[in-house]
């Protein structure tokens, strides 16, 4: 019986991860179909509790979510399997492809679709940027947007280590929430 | 100790990478394009163009493409275990204490103030890569008139339909790549 989820969860994440383009996002309504609605393994309410979660840890959302999701239904063994289905399908992809990769890139038609790629990539990312940027300004808040073109400059302009940016936010971001609890004002 | 380094490497983009997706970018390109010699750019703008390509998480892929160039297939999965390695421990750790308390208020307070610098970053790194598909080059050069015209237009028709019609993106990629035949060819 057992050893029945352990094969399901594999099968499934590895299908989940191996059809999920772009990443991010994209795995949590599928997953979302999958152990809700078609397994009944988890609530839909734990669902989306455990998608906070994958999006406030570090790490690719698509493996965060899959360590909750085997952790869930099946403990630590569970999330192994998990981790492991997800990781699989683009482990096994990529690593093919970077043995062409050589080949591949001296193919004057692959040349010709990379080169256009590159600014597919470009219009996909400042979309991206667009999204993000818009959801942080709408907030009407002075820190943060203080934050964002602090960090900007830091980056860009004085090459600042990112990771010590990152962890100067996160105490901001700790300091803040403290604030805000004692005023008793809402939360971001 | 390649393998260590590989490691180490990984482990520090897998365990700031916070946010999703585009996060781990600018972190990728921190760890194997600045600080360790393992990609140029023009290769880091390869592996961000695959990755978008092919399905997974950006940050895998890059440390399968990554680990592979530097250390061959076991380089590929030392790379990946300790790119997820943070997140199988923060992931549990905040899952015991979520099914604790049910409270994840400090955390999100703490994500909420990483956040506005997560998307600075992405837009940093995004500059970069506008720049390397319009001038092959990760910096402007000094004539700004070398341009190729092809990839701006690619660029803004792809940025316009993703505003207005919220394609999903892989399309947008594969027009991109049609694009770019054509007009190799013609």
């Amino acid at each position: 019986m057992k050893q029945k989820i352990f094969i399901k969860l594999f099968l499934s994440t590895f299908q989940l991860s191996a059809c999920t383009f772009g990443g991010g996002f994209v795995i949590i309504p599928l997953m979302q179909k999958k152990f809700v609605d078609e397994l009944h393994w988890i609530e839909e309410q734990e669902m989306m509790d455990l998608t906070a979660i994958a999006q406030s840890s570090p790490g690719a959302i698509a493996v965060n979510a899959s360590i909750l999701v085997g952790y869930h239904v099946a403990g630590m063994a569970g999330a192994l399997i998990t981790v492991l289905g997800t990781v699989l399908p683009p482990l096994i992809i990529i690593s093919v492809i970077s043995f062409f990769y050589a080949a591949f890139r001296d193919n004057a038609i692959v040349n010709m679709a990379m080169t256009g790629m590159l600014a597919g990539v470009a219009a996909v990312i400042c979309d991206v940027v667009m999204k993000m940027g818009k959801s942080i300004f709408q907030k009407k808040r002075v820190l943060p947007i203080a934050v964002l073109s602090a960090s900007f400059i830091a980056v860009r302009f004085m090459k600042i280590n990112i990771i010590l940016i990152i962890l100067i936010c996160a105490v901001i971001g700790a300091a803040d929430t403290l604030y805000l609890g004692r005023k008793g004002g809402k939360t971001l | 100790m390649i393998y260590l380094e590989l490691f180490w490497s990984f482990f520090q983009i897998g365990l700031f990478s916070i946010g999703g997706g585009y996060a781990a970018m600018p972190l990728i390109q921190s760890q194997v394009v600045d600080i360790h010699p393992w990609l140029t750019m023009s290769q880091f703008a390869d592996i961000m163009t695959i990755a978008e390509m092919t399905p997974g998480p950006i940050a895998v892929n890059s440390a399968t493409f990554v680990g592979i160039q530097v250390a061959g297939i076991p380089g590929a999965v030392i790379a990946t275990s300790g790119c997820i390695l943070p997140s199988c421990v923060v992931v549990m750790t905040l899952a015991s204490i979520y099914y604790r308390f049910r409270e994840l208020k400090m955390v999100q307070g703490v994500l909420a103030g990483i956040r506005p610098a997560v998307v600075a970053m992405i837009a940093s790194a995004g500059i970069t890569l506008v720049t390397m598909a319009f001038y092959g080059e990760r910096v402007l050069p000094a004539d700004l008139s070398e341009i190729n015209v092809i990839s701006v237009i690619i660029f803004a028709v792809g940025f316009f339909v993703l505003r207005k019609w919220k394609v999903n993106p892989i399309y947008v990629m594969l027009g991109a790549g049609a694009v770019g035949i054509l007009h190799g060819i013609v």
